[in-house]
């Protein structure tokens, strides 16, 4: 049975000559025990369809399972499978960190004076380093701090599906480290995650199966390693001051001086080599290597919309 | 542990944390409102008393406080359900509640019976402080449990589905100062109905919260402007088609869940 069940989800807001539709017939599985990337840009979908996985929006049309259990009809048992770490740094003002966390235990069963559920927590605070602040007040709390209290928040409950909305976004890169190898070690020991970030190199280190939603649509879907297989596999990186040949700019992505340009094959590298030097660029810091989730995410997003690339 | 020994131990968190949640300001909770109707007491009792009489043997001030504490029970109890659930609404932090495995009926039953929690803390404040100026004791005290917490139930949940309503704080504060203080301030806590002329009595008739202080009021004195009975029917319609109405929309999501 799978961990979570996207089944024909689709989903509208508002109404007549504002209707939105911000998902669109979504369907895959998530299996027990994967680490499993959602991406796609800025308004695809991604945040509604983990918000109707998570009851806090009801889908339109279409099934949400979470091991087996209907987000709708037989919501309880879902939300107690499932643990959300929202986007936003949200917190309550008005309770220290380990309130907080007892309080949510409270919510899914815990008993907050049960020693076990208290031994949890601490081993909880120890390991997202928050120890030195479980009495704290949070607004206390740094950025960063609060960032990682919404983690525990999500996890206080020993959920075995864990859902992260761009945990990461606005955190350093320590706190970004630490934050992974938690969660990573999490998908060891078990859990199944579903993540959805920004940050591609991490979605490519971390997750074995990625889909892509464009405009509400899942256009890709399949493992990592295939994905990064099934495009243009070698890359050129360069640093010009010169103005790039159309013929090259058409394929490139050029930020400042930097210019990035997919290759398919030995050949392409040769020729597009070959049309620099015609048109007189002078290419420094010159890089050829493999393209990465960003290359793959780019290309993808700039296909037809309803493409859909399924696992083979 | 079974799916209703979790909802039970869900709403009892829920009702923990909301009852938490006003004690750990009561400053501001509980002094505060106590200080105001006492303030209210000093200043009425002394204009007033001596020129006022509204039930034989029943001097103004001690006509009062039964009033003052009802109001304050009413609109303390307001004041949780609603600041509570917009706090929550604006800052965001209300997700942490959706995405438990609470039920519409957790959610109403923890959220009213903190609100009763507040109404009661609070009106028993009152009372404790304004009976040194008057002391008087209690002709029918079922009474004064009854319409105390069905009053602060009532208003609780009125409350509740304000919060559910209000996008603003705004709103809140336009519900709270345009309906709950209007309404309390002409039921009869500062004066006896029967002191005015029959349409303005008969208006008075039309606002609930007149019922609820002057079957209140009866449980102090053993008399009030209408039978307790009739007291009892209106605040108990009220306090039943208002509770049908607020688990419909929690149960909808209304306003809660897109």
């Amino acid at each position: 049975m799978p961990a979570v069940s996207f089944q024909h989800v689709s989903k509208t807001f508002g109404s007549g000559s504002r209707e939105v539709q911000a998902l669109a017939d979504v369907s895959f599985d998530i299996e027990p025990g994967e680490f499993f990337g959602l991406l796609g840009p800025n308004g695809a979908g991604k945040t509604t369809l983990i918000s109707v996985l998570a009851g806090l929006a009801r889908a339109t049309s279409g099934t949400v399972l979470v091991h087996g259990h209907d987000v709708v009809a037989d919501y309880a048992a879902a939300r107690r499978s499932l643990g959300v770490v929202p986007q936003e740094l949200v917190f309550d003002p008005f309770f220290s960190v380990r309130e907080t966390l007892r309080i949510q235990g409270g919510y899914f069963g815990m008993r907050a004076d049960a020693k076990a559920n208290d031994a949890w927590i601490d081993e909880l605070l120890t390991h997202l380093g928050l120890t030195d602040k479980a009495d704290a007040n949070m607004r206390q709390l740094s950025g960063g701090m609060k960032r990682r209290v919404l983690v525990a928040q999500a996890l206080v409950h020993r959920p075995p599906v864990i859902v992260l909305d761009e945990p990461t976004a606005g955190v350093d890169v320590e706190l970004r480290q630490t934050l992974w190898q938690f969660i990573a070690r999490l998908n060891k020991e078990g859990h199944t995650v579903l993540l959805t970030t920004h940050y591609l190199e991490e979605a490519e280190a971390l997750c074995g199966r990625i889909a892509m939603l464009k405009n509400g649509r899942v256009v890709a879907l399949d493992r990592t390693s295939a994905l990064l297989a099934g495009t243009a596999s070698t890359m050129l990186r360069f640093k010009t001051d010169d103005p790039v040949p159309a013929a090259v700019a058409r394929r490139a992505r050029i930020t400042g001086r930097t210019v990035q340009v997919s290759a398919h094959d030995a050949a392409e590298v040769e020729t597009t080599l070959a049309t620099l030097r015609a048109g007189a660029v002078k290419v420094e810091d010159l890089e050829i290597g493999r393209a990465d989730l960003e290359d793959v995410f780019l290309e993808i997003m700039a296909s037809a919309p309803a493409t859909l690339r399924a696992a083979s | 542990m079974n799916s209703t020994a979790v909802s039970l131990k869900g709403t009892a968190t829920l009702f923990r944390k909301e009852v938490l949640r006003f004690w750990k300001v009561s400053v501001q909770t509980v002094a505060a409102p106590v200080l105001t109707a006492v303030l209210y007491l000093l200043i009425f009792g002394h204009v007033l008393e001596g020129h006022v009489k509204v039930f034989d043997q029943v001097p103004y001030t001690s006509f009062l406080i039964p009033g003052l504490v009802m109001m304050s029970v009413l609109q303390n109890a307001f004041a949780n359900t609603s600041s509570s659930l917009i706090q929550s609404k604006i800052t965001g932090n209300l997700v942490f509640l959706l995405v438990t495995p609470l039920s519409h009926w957790a959610w109403f039953v923890a959220y009213v019976g903190a609100s009763v929690v507040r109404g009661v803390a609070v009106g028993a404040g009152v009372f404790v402080v304004t009976w040194w100026f008057a002391p008087s004791g209690f002709a029918q005290p079922l009474w004064i449990a009854i319409f105390g917490l069905m009053g602060a139930a009532l208003m609780g949940t009125l409350g509740l589905i304000a919060g559910l309503w209000a996008e603003k704080f705004d709103q809140i504060a336009a519900f709270q100062n345009f309906i709950v203080m209007p309404m309390t301030f002409l039921s009869g806590v500062f004066y006896s109905v029967h002191s005015l002329p029959d349409f303005w009595r008969s208006v008075s008739h039309l606002n609930p919260f007149f019922y609820m202080i002057d079957g209140f009021r009866h449980g102090f004195f053993g008399v009030s402007d209408v039978s307790p009975w009739l007291s009892l029917g209106v605040v108990g319609t009220s306090l039943a088609l208002l509770c049908m109405l607020c688990l419909q929309l929690l149960r909808s999501g209304y306003k809660l869940r897109h």
